[in-house]
């Protein structure tokens, strides 16, 4: 028992120290992922079937496959592409060399399909009257999209955009996997050299709990900011 | 006197159902017309056709004498020919909804001046201060900052015609304005449309209200299954009533 405490003690700030790149695997992911959903949301909407299927079919490939998987295909897939090219030359190189960014890359692209989904249903649950009202004062479909539409979807969806947060920031365990060491990984990194299996294991949950802790109570702000509609007056 | 709005010779049809035959309409500056009439009649489904929520099959709308430019298409029903046209068009008809509309996500003050901003381009500053005078005038000014959802329905209904008379409209479209509300806040919506009636605005109002009809109205129109069965200055028309139909309506609602 004794011995277990002084290991935590001793792996703490190793884990620590590679709480920042959990973190800014997270925030990157579901910003860049969050900002293609509009674009995987609108199309899923359009008339135009040449937008509407192919949005679909992003939703239902991403949603339907392993983010393991995409993860995988991404950084093996295209990491074989680069080497040999002229792309190794490139300033580019020293990003695509790196596990890092194609795990951005590959949670992302996950992160744009499934929050598309959400986004989409959002929209078609924004109320109908909300709308027709821009309509009837001469607002441009561009206008009535992005005054109304967009805003209202937001706020309906937020408190899912806040559970798929979460997920996501579990998920960068797996960028452990393509050579990134975050906290996951770095526990398994210290599994392997003190023999020990249940104390990295243990701390690395602890600081999850904390992360998804700080992150739920950060959402929670940004939810009351913007649902202030539904909260008593002031 | 100008005519501000006219409508000829209007028909909608919702797949094999036509819902107006034919209907024609004036209204000069100062008019206020109550459109009455039964449920189905096609009397919302006029008003929502004056400004292109529905789109009309056929007929001609014109207001302060411009035609909407409509195109007929193959299969019987039509499209407007330049939508920029129609919105510049909506924006001089403001509508007054049943269940009111006005936006959620913003306050009482940010929905009234949402389009002079954005669609009538008026600088914030001025926008603020002609809602300013405008709330205070339908008596909510000091819910400026609240959210719609904390307000009454008849709270809210005068928020949405505070926001409807920002745009300065040609024409006010008022569909059914307190069908919605509570029997106890009906009468403070309509003594703002009185209001509005004696300041001389052009009004078309769908309404089962008929005591408002008669004595705010300058004309009534009763439309009966998608025509206008009779219409005439509000003494006529609910005091002698001429078609049988209307008659019977009449004896059916006004008690």
């Amino acid at each position: 028992m004794d011995d277990s405490l002084a290991l935590f003690i001793e792996i703490v700030p190793t884990l620590l120290a590679a709480v920042p790149v959990t973190l800014v695997l997270t925030f990157l992911s579901a910003v860049i992922g969050n900002t293609l959903a509009l674009p995987v949301a609108v199309g899923s909407l359009s008339p135009h079937i040449y937008l509407r299927y192919p949005s679909l079919f992003y939703i239902f490939v991403m949603r339907g496959t392993p983010l393991l998987a995409q993860t995988y295909l991404i950084y093996y897939g295209l990491g074989e592409l680069f080497p040999g090219t002229w792309v190794q030359q490139s300033f580019l190189w020293p990003y695509l060399r790196d596990g890092f960014w194609y795990a951005i890359f590959a949670f992302s692209l996950n992160t744009a399909g499934y929050t598309g989904e959400i986004l989409r249903g959002a929209i078609l649950a924004v109320p109908k009257g909300e709308i027709e009202a821009a309509r009837a004062y001469g607002f441009s479909r561009f206008l009535i999209f992005w005054r109304v539409t967009l805003p209202r979807a937001i706020q309906i969806c937020l408190p899912t955009m806040t559970g798929e947060t979460i997920l996501l920031l579990k998920a960068t365990s797996l960028a452990s996997l393509i050579t990134v060491w975050e906290v996951m990984g770095t526990a398994r990194q210290i599994q392997k050299v003190t023999f020990r299996v249940y104390e990295p294991l243990i701390a690395a949950g602890i600081l999850y709990i904390l992360m998804v802790f700080v992150l739920t109570r950060l959402m929670m702000v940004v939810e009351q900011s913007i649902n202030r509609h539904r909260l008593a007056p002031v | 006197m100008d005519t501000t709005l006219k409508v000829e010779d209007l028909h909608k049809k919702f797949g094999a159902v036509e819902v107006l035959k034919g209907v024609s309409l004036e209204a000069r500056t100062g008019d206020v017309i109550a459109m009455i009439g039964s449920s189905g009649s096609g009397k919302s489904t006029l008003l929502r056709c004056i400004n292109l929520l529905e789109t009309p099959n056929s007929g001609r709308v014109y207001v302060n004498g411009e035609l909407i430019r409509m195109k007929p298409l193959q299969d019987g029903t039509a499209k407007p020919e330049d939508i920029k046209q129609v919105e510049r068009i909506r924006s001089k008809l403001a509508m007054v909804f049943q269940s009111f509309n006005l936006w959620t996500h913003r306050t009482i003050l940010e929905n009234v001046i949402e389009a002079p901003i954005h669609v009538l381009g008026l600088p914030r500053k001025e926008a603020i201060e002609r809602a300013e005078i405008l709330l205070a005038k339908v008596g909510i000014a000091e819910k400026r900052n609240f959210y719609p959802n904390h307000l009454s329905g008849g709270q809210q209904q005068r928020a949405a015609i505070a926001r409807a008379l920002a745009m300065e409209p040609s024409v006010l479209l008022f569909d059914e304005p307190t069908s919605a509300l509570d029997p106890e806040l009906i009468g403070e919506v309509l003594q703002v449309m009185r209001k509005l009636a004696e300041e001389g605005r052009t009004m078309l109002v769908v309404t089962h209200e008929i005591g408002f009809a008669r004595d705010v109205a300058s004309e009534i129109v009763f439309l009966h299954k998608g025509q206008i069965e009779e219409k005439g200055p509000p003494r006529e028309v609910i005091g002698s009533p001429k078609s049988e139909r209307l008659r019977q309506f009449l004896s059916a609602t006004r008690h």
